[in-house]
C-alpha cells in the first residue's frame, strides 16, 4: 500500500551507486562508467521522487525541471573546453542556491523545529548561500566581466564582521520557535553578501582552489538539507562530496604550497605588490629563428599555460611538435599542477588535442630534465616558470612549486605583449640571459614557426 | 536516537569521501571536481521534496520552491554534460598514441 519502502531502497541504491561512481572517476581507465553510473543513478532518484507520499505542485515542478535541464544541458554542451571552470564554477553555485532555498523554503513554512534540525538548516543555508554568490564571482571573474580582484581596505575585518554578524542572526534564528521572517530575510542578505566579500578580493592563480572549496561548500550544504528533509540519498552524496571536495582542495592548494587560509586570508591582489622590480630587459627574437633553434636541438620542452588555451593553440601546438620530431628532436610536454586554471584542465586540453599521454610529464617527473634540454618553449605560462618563487622572499608567489624552465640552455616565451600577465606578478625569466621573447598570441606564433621549420626541414 | 543515526550516517559518509578519492592522479582533478559537481546535484532531489510539501495556496513558498528545483536540476544536468564531455576525451588515448 505504500510506496515508502520503494522509495527508501532506491535512495539507498542511488547513494550506493553515487560512491562507486566516485570511485571509478578516480581513475583514468574506468572515469567515464563512473560518471554514466551516476548518471543513471541520478534519473533514478529523480524519477522515484514523484512517487512521494503527499506530493503537490507538480505542474510546478516539472516546468522547473525542464527549464533547468534545457538551459545547463545545452548550455554545457557547447561551451569550450578553455571555459569548462568556470561552468564547473557556476553549475556549482546553483547547487550551493538550491541548498540555500531547500532551507528558505522549511523557513516560509515554520516546519522547522528543534535544535539540531534548525541548527543543521541555518549551517546549511549559510554554507550555501555562500558557495552560491561566491561561485557568481568566480565565473564572473573568469568569463572576464569582472576584471580586477579589488580589496576593501579592511578586508579581513569585513568577513570577520559579515561573518559574525550572519552567525548572530543565524542563532535568533534558531532559538525562536518561529523565525521572524525578517530575521531571515536579513540572515540570507548576510549570508549572500559573505560569499561575495570573500571571493572578489582572489586573483587569478587561486581561483581553482576557491572553486573547489565553494564545492565541497556545496556538498556539505546539500547534506545538511538532507538532515532538515530526512533524506538520506542527500546527506551521503552530499557529505560524501563535501569531504571528497576539501581532500581535493587540500591537494590543490599543496600543489601551489598556499595553504587555504592563505588563499581567503591574504590573497594575491591584482596590482602587484610585492616582489623586488627586475633589472634588465627582455630580448626579442624572431620565428624564424625560434625555428632554427628547435629544429636544430636535441631536446625541446613545451610549457604550454592558460595562454596558449586561450589563443585555442593547443592543434598548432602539437602539429609543431610532431614536425620537429620528424626532424629528429625529442619533444614533451611540462605540464604544472595548476596550469591551466584548475589541476588536469591543462591534461584535458592536450587530450583534445591528440596529444599522447606518455609525452606529458608532471613538475616531479621533467623539472630534474631542463637542465639538460636544449630549448624550453613557454606558450602562455607566466606564473608557473617565474624563478622569483624560488628566490625571492617579497614576492606574492615566494615557495610555490616551479616549472624549471630557466635551467634549460635557452629559453624561448611566447607572449602576447611585453606586460605582467594575469596574476600582474614580473617575471624575472623574460629578463635572463639565455631568454628570448617571441611576442605575438600563440595561434600566429606558433603558426609562424611551423611555417619556417617546414621550410629548414625541406 | 533517529537523529542520531542520522549523525552516525555524516561521519562514515566523510570518512567515505575522504577514502573513496586519497589517491586520485593529477590529470584526473579537474573531472574529478567536476564529477563531484555533479554528484551534489542530488540536491535536485530535496528541492523537489521541499516542493512538494509547500502550500499551494503561498505564492512566497512556490516561488522558492520552483527556485530550489530549477537550480537543482541545472546543477545536475549541467554537471552531467561537462564531466561526460572532459572524460570522453580520456577514452581517445589510445587512438591518439597512433
Amino acid at each position: 500500500m505504500s510506496v515508502q519502502p520503494l522509495i527508501q531502497a532506491t535512495y539507498f541504491v542511488v547513494a550506493a551507486v553515487f560512491i562507486l561512481g566516485l570511485k571509478a572517476m578516480s581513475s583514468p581507465v574506468t572515469a567515464r562508467r563512473g560518471v554514466v553510473w551516476a548518471g543513471y543513478a541520478m534519473i533514478a532518484a529523480t524519477l522515484v521522487t514523484f512517487a512521494w507520499p503527499g506530493m503537490q505542485n507538480f505542474g510546478l515542478m516539472i516546468l522547473a525541471i525542464a527549464i533547468g535541464f534545457v538551459l545547463a544541458w545545452f548550455s554545457g554542451k557547447k561551451v569550450a573546453m578553455t571555459d569548462m571552470p568556470q561552468m564547473v564554477a557556476i553549475y556549482n553555485g546553483m547547487g550551493g542556491g538550491a541548498a540555500a532555498a531547500i532551507a528558505a523554503l522549511e523557513f516560509a513554512r515554520g516546519e522547522v523545529h528543534g535544535g539540531v534540525v534548525t541548527t543543521l538548516a541555518v549551517c546549511g543555508a549559510l554554507i550555501g548561500s555562500v558557495a552560491f554568490s561566491g561561485s557568481c564571482v568566480a565565473f564572473a571573474k573568469l568569463q572576464g566581466i569582472m576584471k580586477r580582484a579589488w580589496r576593501l581596505p579592511a578586508q579581513n575585518a569585513a568577513n570577520v564582521l559579515l561573518a559574525i554578524a550572519a552567525l548572530a542572526l543565524g542563532f535568533l534564528i534558531i532559538s525562536a520557535d518561529t523565525p521572524a521572517p525578517e530575521y531571515v530575510l536579513g540572515f540570507f542578505a548576510l549570508a549572500l553578501a559573505l560569499g561575495v566579500v570573500l571571493t572578489v578580493p582572489i586573483g587569478g592563480a587561486d581561483m581553482p582552489v576557491v572553486i573547489s572549496l565553494l564545492n565541497a561548500f556545496t556538498g556539505l550544504a546539500v547534506g545538511m538539507e538532507g538532515y532538515v528533509l530526512g533524506n538520506p540519498a542527500l546527506i551521503v552524496a552530499g557529505i560524501v562530496v563535501g569531504a571528497s571536495g576539501t581532500l581535493l582542495t587540500q591537494l590543490m592548494a599543496k600543489a601551489m604550497n598556499r595553504p587555504i587560509s592563505n588563499v581567503i586570508f591574504t590573497p594575491i591582489s591584482g596590482e602587484a605588490t610585492g616582489g623586488e622590480a627586475v633589472e634588465g630587459s627582455m630580448r626579442e627574437l624572431s620565428g624564424l629563428d625560434a625555428a632554427a633553434m628547435m629544429r636544430y636541438a636535441a631536446k625541446v620542452i613545451i610549457v604550454p599555460g592558460y595562454g596558449m588555451a586561450v589563443a585555442g593553440a593547443q592543434h598548432k601546438v602539437w602539429e609543431m611538435a610532431e614536425l620537429l620530431e620528424e626532424a629528429g628532436v625529442e619533444v614533451v610536454f611540462a605540464i604544472h599542477p595548476v596550469a591551466g586554471r584548475m589541476p588536469g584542465h591543462m591534461n584535458v586540453l592536450l587530450a583534445e588535442a591528440g596529444v599522447p599521454y606518455d609525452k606529458i610529464f608532471d613538475l616531479e617527473e621533467i623539472n630534474g630534465d631542463f637542465a639538460q634540454t636544449d630549448v624550453a618553449l613557454v606558450i602562455g605560462a607566466n606564473d608557473v616558470v617565474n624563478p622569483s618563487a624560488r628566490t625571492d622572499k617579497s614576492s606574492p608567489i615566494y615557495g610555490m612549486p616551479i616549472l624549471n624552465a630557466d635551467h634549460a640552455q635557452n629559453v624561448i616565451v611566447v607572449k602576447r605583449g611585453k606586460g605582467t600577465g594575469y596574476s600582474g606578478i614580473e617575471n624575472s625569466l623574460f629578463y635572463k640571459e639565455n631568454t628570448r621573447m617571441l611576442y605575438g598570441s600563440a595561434q600566429q606564433a606558433v603558426a609562424e614557426i611551423i611555417t619556417h621549420v617546414k621550410v629548414l626541414s625541406a | 536516537m533517529d537523529g542520531l543515526v542520522y549523525l552516525y550516517i555524516f561521519m562514515l559518509a566523510g570518512f567515505t569521501g575522504y577514502e573513496v578519492i586519497s589517491r586520485v592522479p593529477v590529470i584526473l582533478h579537474t573531472p574529478l571536481m567536476s564529477g563531484s559537481n555533479f554528484v551534489h546535484g542530488v540536491v535536485l532531489v530535496g528541492g523537489m521534496v521541499a516542493l512538494g510539501s509547500a502550500d499551494p495556496e503561498a505564492p512566497l513558498q512556490l516561488g522558492i520552491g520552483f527556485a530550489a528545483v530549477l537550480l537543482g536540476a541545472a546543477n545536475a544536468a549541467g554537471g552531467y554534460v561537462v564531466t561526460e564531455r572532459m572524460l570522453a576525451m580520456f577514452k581517445g588515448k589510445k587512438e591518439s598514441t597512433k
